[in-house]
């Protein structure tokens, strides 16, 4: 049966190896801590980001993207977002609810928790932004201002979880930014990349690499 | 396997009898002050899962610590003894489910047991 951590430096005490090996008193502490950290990440990891669910999400966006973008009116390329939006958050809490099922974990515990209750908060900032925006009429933040606070979002839930969900969060704010300062006619590409294209990517390295 | 490498002096203290943690001068200080609880791997392990997530189930730890239920259970048993961590049973549908969370004391003792780790590496430096 193997049994990596074991095997990888068994807790003898410190005290045994005797003050003449000072380096290997060092070197086991360091070791400790290493072994936290690791654990702490892999805990932290554990049935939080449901990655085939975020290839669903992604494929979603990239229909949405394409559908939208023959829209004739700016309502009609809104409603296909709000729209893709919805099936796409109904996805993302289905997927997320199987994935704790899977590993028999509390779906309302952990890191699920967490990171659905630190992703909410700026989700319904971006609710109320859209009416405000839409009210303004400045439709072309709002590509931006969406990308800019799911990818808050993402990191700040993250932020205990495996490192690639909160780059995946700083990727979505990074793009928001760009989107920001873009020509307005880009914004719907800039949501297919994000919600499309980052979406699928990290949904398929967090489903190969972190349980599905 | 490992075994288990607890000692009758590893007995822990109380639960939040505990002294605050004093930095060491010297490596041997260092040792000397080891939480011997949690210095062991597996329940290592469990102490740090618990810090980064409300609770764990058994199956959950296990795997995470790529243990059996056996060695789990006894290692669980320790730090619930010590009152590190609080464990619930209840059932999820027809199926009994184990649920451990970390304490007060047992987050305490993660910190000190952090502190000493650091205090070692610090000593050696200097």
């Amino acid at each position: 049966m193997a049994e990596p951590r074991y095997n990888r430096s068994m807790a003898t005490a410190p005290r045994r190896t005797g003050p003449a090996e000072p380096v290997a008193l060092h070197t086991r502490a360091m070791d400790n801590l290493e072994f936290i950290r690791e654990t702490m990440e892999e805990a932290g990891s554990f049935t939080a980001v449901p990655g085939r669910g975020g290839v669903a999400m992604g494929i979603t966006a990239l229909g949405a993207a394409l559908v939208a973008s023959r829209q004739s009116s700016f309502e009609r390329w809104l409603v296909t977002w709000l729209v893709a939006a919805t099936l796409a958050l109904a996805i993302g809490a289905v997927t997320m609810v199987h994935k704790a099922r899977a590993a028999d974990a509390g779906v309302l515990t952990g890191p699920g928790r967490k990171f659905a209750l630190s992703l909410c908060p700026p989700l319904a900032a971006g609710a109320v932004l859209t009416l405000v925006l839409y009210r303004a009429g400045l439709f072309a933040a709002l590509p931006g201002a969406w990308l800019l606070l799911y990818g808050a979002g993402v990191v700040t839930g993250g932020a205990f979880s495996v490192r690639i969900v909160p780059a995946m969060g700083l990727g979505f704010m990074a793009l928001g930014a760009a989107a920001l300062f873009s020509p307005p006619a880009w914004g719907n590409w800039f949501l297919a990349a994000g919600f499309g294209g980052l979406q699928v990517i990290f949904g398929l390295i967090i489903t190969r690499r972190y349980g599905g | 396997m490992a075994r288990s490498s607890l000692q009758p002096e590893e007995a822990p203290r109380e639960a939040g009898s505990q002294p605050a943690v004093a930095r060491p001068r010297s490596p041997e200080a260092a040792t000397r002050q080891l939480d011997r609880l949690i210095h062991e791997r597996v329940r290592l392990g469990i102490v740090s899962a618990l810090a980064v997530n409300e609770a764990l189930t058994f199956n959950e730890l296990k795997r995470l610590m790529k243990t059996t239920d056996g060695n789990l259970s006894v290692h669980a048993r320790k730090l619930e003894e010590a009152h590190y961590i609080a464990c619930t049973k209840s059932f999820h549908g027809r199926m009994p489910r184990t649920e451990y969370r970390l304490s007060a004391a047992g987050r305490r003792a993660l910190e000190r047991y952090l502190a000493h780790m650091e205090a070692l590496i610090q000593a050696m430096r200097r």
